[in-house]
């Protein structure tokens, strides 16, 4: 069971949370002016990396918000967790990113 | 040399000094006609199709681990066709009629075994779901009964049927011809058969790249032994597919989800049969060897760790324990995790839509034992080579369900079951 | 006298507490503090089970959890039959009962034991080369006999009635193993303040210590030492010692799982306490001090029972008593094997002859065996063994300078010790991700780098001896170094000789290189082939032997050749004890209305949905479901019924946006719905595909009470915080879940209103002044509550939100008054009748996610001139744009009495050969009271054009011909509603 910081409550056991799949993958503002092609890269594209992961999780349990975390997909650790609507951190900056 | 139980007694007087390797491990070429990534069950059995029904011989399966050390050696080694959707009825069906005759084929006993795979309903729900989908199975010539609860405890002596459980049996949907196989030996029986028709599996050998030239046309792939030139590329790298597919800037419509297992100690025979319970999300059957093979529902994050999370196991066993009180006692003598695809837009690479699949010359399989056989057979190098009947007509007719929200965790109230009323 | 073999003085048992229990049906006594397997050598039984594959008798090998031989069954009783179970952990009480497992008829005979006369047919692998022919008899006839052949132990019978509990622990400091080193990282993390939990698999603490004989730690006795430091850590409050527990699983950010076996080793249990109890502790920092698992030595017929493990054998002398036999052949690759002999010796053992396979031993040990005059033999091993059910004999060879073996000498023995060195059990350490390291000193691999905040120490880490583990604070006497350690099979000269590596599947250094010249070269291949590692014991002793070998014959480094994966559990662990208290009634909680107390005195019988328990419907004395289906439908369209619809998700969204937002969300319009006005909303995914439905009222310009699907509650209200917080945050909005804060109440027929009317203040309930789809806000029978006219049956209809609370009270007010109408109580049952025979969709019945509005023919839902709302985009897209897509229609089967399969597919032809597609299915299907015929809705293909057409519905007696018909059958115009 994963330790999850919510950016707003602290760190909680992962059962209080629910994943919310890939992060930054924005409804597209106008969706009527996207062609199939561009429409079905929103809906079902996704990046599924091996490797550092940017995720939404919602703390369902607890506070009930949306935030998103970078995590390894192979190791499970997650080395950031941050509000919605923050920037994706430049991964250069993060500590200990060289290792999984 | 042919097995037998012949060439056995020949071997033993030899002391099994003479028996060959069952497939080289040769160095890779320089050029292949094809070449398909990932040596699983699914790879393995393309490479044999390709060789033995369409006659390509110059061709390569390439991995980067060891052959059948994926999903193919994590897996719960179930086997049905006893599907809803008219093109997943096809493509399984295909397969289970493959494995029937598959240890006679390949000459390497694969144990399949029609034990029965019978799913459980627990809800008027569940009634209603199983039992669309024994009427369209039938519809399609595929067996799938429906049983009542005494039925199916008749079927399967341990069940509990109580009528007092939290989730009490109703019904279940019995598919006779499913069961179960030796996940190893579908790997290893396809690796010796596509070896012996000349396809080189070349294990331990990683793709770094893929390479394309200035039209975009596929021009082969780099590996950590060297590059390896092809014009046709086939991509069966189970949860890796979009790490590999990335490599030729692709994106998939898939994400890896971890899907959980475990066996307990061998224990003389008490499960006759395959036992799945979609709404309270375990399954379960038992080895020749004894074991009982217990699957649970995925993860609930896209993973490639390979290991379980604890709180998926115990909600697994807790399933199990109602479902069958008297393994409680039973213990659990390994757990492990596979990584399963799940597609956001489910079975849409086999469809002729270039929005699903970018590049002409790649090929993606699929996701699971019981499709190995089948859908290895139908994962073509080009369009002009056979498929199965039931394959000929497009695999994809309408829009797929999306039905992940059916497949998340029974806790906190998030399935959709029967829903409203007034 | 408690066995033949048990000494009078010496070690941890208590020889004034004499236990009685049977083995086989066989009557035996053993001391308090006894192992199962202690007791039987003491009675001096070593045939204590049968090998997986051959049946060979096998004997006790270890005296820990790496024990691959003695499997034995224990029975308590009925549903309490354990099969599997280690005798080396089993701790005896009075009257227990064991059995040994895979034989027929007896242990010492074993019919089954033929396969051992079969074994150069049967090699590793063979299953795969045979068994084929004719196809067919593999599942007919070879598969159940090797079923029946294999398996370890019988499966138990009967519900196990014994409980289960799990508790969560957070700790600074969770020390895995309480031997030495662990004792000693306790201590000092007690030291520092920290919450030490130290658990050990053990019934005592002390590990390695309760055994040592020779050392003196800060001059006391290693017992004496040991006891002081426990009675000093029990004292100190903030450290917790878990004995009987084991670690068996190391997940990430340090959470550790432990099985802690709490009532299995008393006679007569505490019914308060549960069997097991599942820990799992999230700690700071993980010491593991698992100690290291002595290592077999791979030579011909090395499995006979009586052949042991040396430090195994040394350890049933020191701890409990016990002399494993009279004459012993030492087989020593560590010096530790000398340690052994002395320590048996003095016991009074006869060591027949010290046989070393290194061509010196200078260590301290072997000087003091050799100065104590016990024979050694440098350079020479074992190359036979001689013995059906014990060891009688061992033939010993010398191993000449190029590796060979020659000559042989017969030794005659009872016992044959053997000691390859140790293995450290990095078994944990592995779990959590860590590195491992090989040393070839060691012939094995130790922890290197961890992810984690973990350290291993002692034994575990490679780091022998009490003076390493205790660290320089603590003065340890007589500690010698003690060296060696060998990997692989030993030389010998008979090629056709089984010599065993892994015990208990039966798997030989021949079987190993068979997988090998097969072309099996990784060692994942080579174990799977081989199933060497794959036994209950995973390997603990066999797979550094195999991993040896397989290095040998291929030519590789140990290292090159590499590992299999650790994988949790470290020992087998109990399947009651992860499902814990989660059975019967708490497997899931169960949701129940404020009404469902007076559903169930008044007989209901209930459906599960989701997790509420649900009304189905209520039968009366003598009522079949049918008949009180029939009579609840019949009254509904006659007078009156009410319905506890509670279960409905209900949201409250409030705010200055709350309209724009429903809009962006819903399918429908909602600006410009009127305060107290309703309307039937649809929710899309962005797929397109219907997902959930309900009627939504306008309480106020900024305040919508918002109803979901009882199955849909928490996934809609989560899908609508998703939007609200990461896609529209600019929104002003706020939403609350109130499903449980209402209790609802349908009243529905034509008598709706005068059953309502004399409970209901502040709302005039005539037609015109609250219409269809209209809501109000007054009291009913005295409670404050919102009153929706809104109808799921097609007749009149109120629902009346009340506080839950007072739903109850509410209710039986409204039942008194509907008893006066002769209305009815109806369930579920009798709503889905109703609904159907109005054409009206359910969610989930009539949807299966592939369902768009239009083609439920609710097109006209959808807000004319919307731009945008979830899904819009997707309602474009070519496949949902396209013609033929399945729509819904009627269907009344030519026979009106015969009520179709729900589920039942639908084609054009009479007789549809194999493999034709399908145009539809039965979404519901009922026998409607109200037309005296049955009724079925449909997903048909290009339905809305087939309205006239037959259609059959194949059955496995013969097509059912049907009707394509509207959905609704009943008052299509509806005049009902208004009552």
């Amino acid at each position: 069971m994963l330790l999850i910081t919510c950016p707003h409550c602290g760190a909680r056991p992962e059962i209080e949370f629910r994943y919310g799949g890939e992060a930054h993958v924005a409804r597209p503002a106008d969706p009527a002016t996207l062609d199939d092609a561009a429409w079905a890269e929103f809906l079902y594209m996704r990046s599924n990396p091996k490797g550092w992961h940017a995720e939404r999780w919602r703390h369902e349990h607890g506070c009930g918000r949306f935030f998103n975390a970078i995590r390894h997909t192979v190791s499970d650790r997650i080395v950031v967790t941050y509000r919605a609507g923050e920037a994706r951190p430049d991964l250069a900056t993060i500590p200990g990113l060289d290792t999984p | 040399m042919k097995f037998s139980l012949l060439s056995l007694a020949r071997q033993a007087l030899r002391g099994h000094a003479d028996w060959p390797a069952q497939w080289r491990s040769p160095d890779p070429k320089p050029a292949y006609d094809a070449i398909i990534l990932g040596a699983g069950g699914h790879g393995l059995a393309t490479a044999y199709y390709l060789a033995r029904e369409h006659g390509m011989r110059n061709i390569a399966v390439v991995e980067k681990g060891w052959l059948g050390g994926g999903n193919t050696g994590r897996n719960t080694t179930i086997i049905r066709s006893n599907y809803l959707w008219e093109e997943s009825e096809a493509i399984y069906e295909h397969a289970v009629k493959l494995w029937e005759t598959l240890s006679q084929e390949l000459n390497y006993n694969v144990m399949y075994s029609p034990r029965g795979v019978m799913m459980l309903a627990h809800t008027i729900h569940d009634v209603q779901v199983f039992k669309r989908h024994v009427h369209a199975n039938r519809l399609a010539g595929i067996d799938n009964e429906w049983l009542t609860a005494e039925q199916a405890k008749e079927f399967c002596p341990p069940l509990n049927i109580a009528p007092g459980m939290r989730y009490p049996i109703l019904g279940a949907a019995l598919q006779r011809r499913g069961g179960t196989a030796r996940h190893d030996a579908v790997a290893w029986g396809y690796a010796r058969g596509a070896d012996r028709l000349g396809v080189d599996i070349i294990q331990n050998c990683e793709v770094t790249g893929i390479r394309r030239g200035a039209a975009g046309a596929i021009t082969g792939i780099e590996t950590t032994r060297g590059f390896i030139a092809t014009p046709k590329l086939g991509v069966v790298a189970a949860g890796h597919t979009s790490v590999v597919m990335a490599m030729a800037g692709v994106r998939m419509p898939l994400e890896s989800y971890p899907l959980q297992a475990l066996v307990s100690e061998p224990i003389k025979p008490a499960m006759p049969c395959v036992v799945m319970s979609n709404t309270i999300h375990a399954y379960i059957s038992q080895s020749d060897k004894g074991e009982l093979v217990i699957g649970a529902g995925t993860d609930v994050y896209t993973s490639y760790s390979q290991t379980g999370a604890l709180h998926v196991t115990t909600h697994t066993l807790d399933a199990i324990c109602e479902l069958f009180p008297d393994f409680r006692r039973v213990r659990m003598l390994r757990n492990w995790g596979g990584d399963r695809r799940r597609h956001a837009r489910p079975l849409a690479h086999h469809r002729q839509d270039p929005g699903s699949r970018p590049l002409r010359q790649l090929r993606l399989g699929h996701r699971r034992l019981q499709g190995d056989a089948g859908l290895g057979s139908c994962l073509r190098g080009d369009d002009r080579t056979r498929r199965p009947a039931s394959d000929r007509r497009p695999l994809l007719p309408r829009p797929v369900p999306d039905r992940s929200a059916d497949r998340r965790g029974r806790r906190g109230g998030r399935r959709a079951l029967r829903p409203p009323c007034c | 006298m408690t066995g033949a073999f048990r000494t009078t003085t010496g070690g941890r048992i208590d020889r004034a507490r004499p236990l009685s229990f049977r083995f086989d049906g066989r009557a035996f006594t053993g001391c308090a503090g006894d192992t199962l397997a202690s007791a039987l050598l003491a009675n001096g039984v070593h045939l204590a089970g049968r090998s997986f594959k051959y049946h060979r008798p096998r004997g006790i090998l270890a005296a820990g959890a790496e024990e691959p031989n003695a499997l034995v069954g224990i029975d308590r009783g009925p549903g309490r039959y354990a099969p599997n179970l280690r005798a080396t952990q089993v701790e005896i009480h009075d009257g227990l009962v064991a059995e040994s497992q895979n034989r027929t008829p007896s242990l010492r005979f074993d019919i089954a034991a033929l396969a051992d006369f079969a074994a150069p047919l049967i090699p590793a692998g063979f299953y795969y080369k045979t068994f084929m022919q004719p196809a067919g008899w593999w599942a007919k006839l070879y598969e159940p006999r090797i079923r029946a052949a294999a398996g370890l132990g019988r499966a138990p019978r009967g519900a196990d009635p014994d409980r289960y509990t799990q508790r969560y622990a957070h700790c600074e400091t969770l020390v895995v193993g309480a031997g030495p080193a662990g004792i000693a990282a306790a201590r000092a993390a007690a030291a520092r303040g920290d919450r030490v939990i130290l658990c050990d698999e053990q019934a005592e603490p002390g590990g390695s210590l309760l055994a040592e004989t020779r050392a003196r730690i800060d001059g006391l006795c290693a017992q004496d030492w040991l006891a002081a430091a426990l009675a000093e850590l029990a004292a100190e409050p903030r450290v917790t010692i878990l004995p009987r527990t084991t670690a068996f699983g190391y997940f990430a950010q340090n959470f550790v799982a432990l099985a802690e076996r709490v009532t299995d080793h008393l006679a007569v249990p505490d019914p308060n306490l549960p069997r097991e109890r599942l820990w799992q502790v999230r700690a700071r920092e993980v010491v593991l001090a698992t100690g290291a698992i002595e290592r077999p030595l791979v030579f011909p017929e090395n499995d006979r029972p009586g052949i042991m493990l040396a430090d195994s054998a040394r350890t049933y002398l020191a701890r409990y008593g016990v002399k494993p036999g009279c004459r012993a052949l030492v087989l020593a690759a560590h010096d530790d094997a000398y340690g052994a002999a002395l320590d048996l010796a003095a016991a009074g053992m006869e060591i027949a002859l010290i046989v070393d396979p290194r061509p010196a031993a200078d260590g301290e040990l072997p000087r003091r065996a050799m100065a104590a005059g016990l024979p050694v033999r440098m350079s020479a091993t074992v190359v036979g063994t001689r013995g059906r059910l014990r060891v009688h004999e061992a033939h010993v060879g010398t191993i000449g300078a190029d590796g060979g073996v020659r000559g042989v000498d017969v030794v005659s023995c009872d016992t044959l010790l053997m000691s390859g060195g140790w293995t450290p059990s990095v078994h944990l350490h592995s779990q959590a991700r860590g590195k491992l390291a090989f040393r070839a000193d060691l012939q094995a691999f130790v922890p290197g780098a961890t992810p984690q905040a973990c350290r291993s120490v002692g034994a575990c880490a490679g780091e022998f001896g009490l003076q390493a583990a205790l660290g320089p604070a603590t003065r340890v006497e007589d500690d010698p170094v003690r060296e060696g350690g060998f990997a692989g099979a030993l030389p010998h000269d008979r090629p056709r000789a089984r010599a065993f590596v892994d015990f208990q599947n039966d798997v030989t250094a021949k079987d190993l290189t068979l997988a090998l010249r097969e072309g099996f070269r990784s060692i994942e291949h080579v174990k799977r082939y081989t199933t060497n590692g794959m036994a209950t014991d995973q390997g603990k002793t066999s797979n550094i032997n195999a991993l040896a070998i397989v290095a040998a014959a291929s030519g590789r480094a140990i290292p090159e050749v590499g590992l299999t994966s650790f994988r949790q559990p470290y020992t087998p662990v109990t399947f009651g004890a992860f499902a814990g208290t989660s059975r019967g009634e708490l497997f899931d909680p169960v949701r129940t209305t404020p009404i469902h107390g007076w559903a169930v005195a008044q007989g209901a019988i209930f459906e599960d949905v989701g997790q509420w328990k649900r009304a189905h419907h209520f039968p009366r004395p003598g009522e079949d479901m049918h008949a009180a289906v029939r009579r609840e439908c019949a009254a509904v369209r006659a007078r009156a019924g009410i319905f506890d619809a509670s279960t409905l998700g209900k949201i409250e969204v409030v705010g200055r946006d709350a309209a724009e937002f429903l809009e962006r969300l819903y399918v429908n319009s909602w600006k410009k719905l009127e305060p107290g006005r309703c309307r039937y909303g649809i929710l899309l995914n962005e797929a397109g595909f219907v997902i959930d439905d309900g009627v939504i009222g306008r309480l106020a310009p900024d305040r919508f009470h918002v109803t979901t699907t009882t199955g849909g509650a928490a996934r809609v209200l989560s899908m609508m915080e998703d939007y609200v917080q990461t896609e529209w945050p600019d929104l002003q909005i706020w939403l609350t879940s109130t499903t449980e804060q209402w209790a609802v109440i349908a009243v529905q027929g034509p008598k709706a209103r005068e059953i309502l009317a004399p409970l209901t203040e502040g709302i005039d309930l005539s037609r015109d002044a609250f219409a269809h789809m209209a809501v109000r806000e007054g009291r009913v029978a005295g409670v404050p509550a919102r009153l929706f006219r809104v109808s799921f049956t097609g007749e009149l209809g109120f629902e009346v939100n009340v506080p839950a609370g007072q739903g109850r009270a509410v209710w039986e007010a409204i039942w008194e008054q509907a008893r006066r109408h002769d209305a009815v109580a109806y369930g579920t049952e009798t709503m889905h009748v109703l609904r159907a025979e109005k054409g009206y969709i359910i969610v989930g019945q009539e949807t299966d996610g592939t369902v768009v509005p239009d083609d439920l023919g609710l097109g006209w839902a959808i807000g004319k001139g919307k731009r945008d709302f979830v899904g819009k985009r997707s309602l474009s897209r070519p496949d949902i744009a396209a013609p033929g897509r399945k729509q819904l229609v009627g269907l009344l089967s030519a026979d009106p009495g015969h009520v179709l399969d729900e589920g039942a597919q639908i084609v054009a032809m009479r007789d549809p050969p194999p493999g034709t597609p399908a145009l539809g299915h039965v979404t519901s299907s009922y026998w409607s009271a109200t037309l005296g015929r049955s009724i079925a809705l449909a997903l048909v293909a290009d339905g809305r054009a087939r309205h006239g057409q037959t259609l059959f519905a194949p059955m496995p007696g013969g097509a059912v011909p049907v009707a394509v018909t509207g959905p609704v059958f009943h008052d299509p115009e509806g005049r009902s509603l208004d009552g």
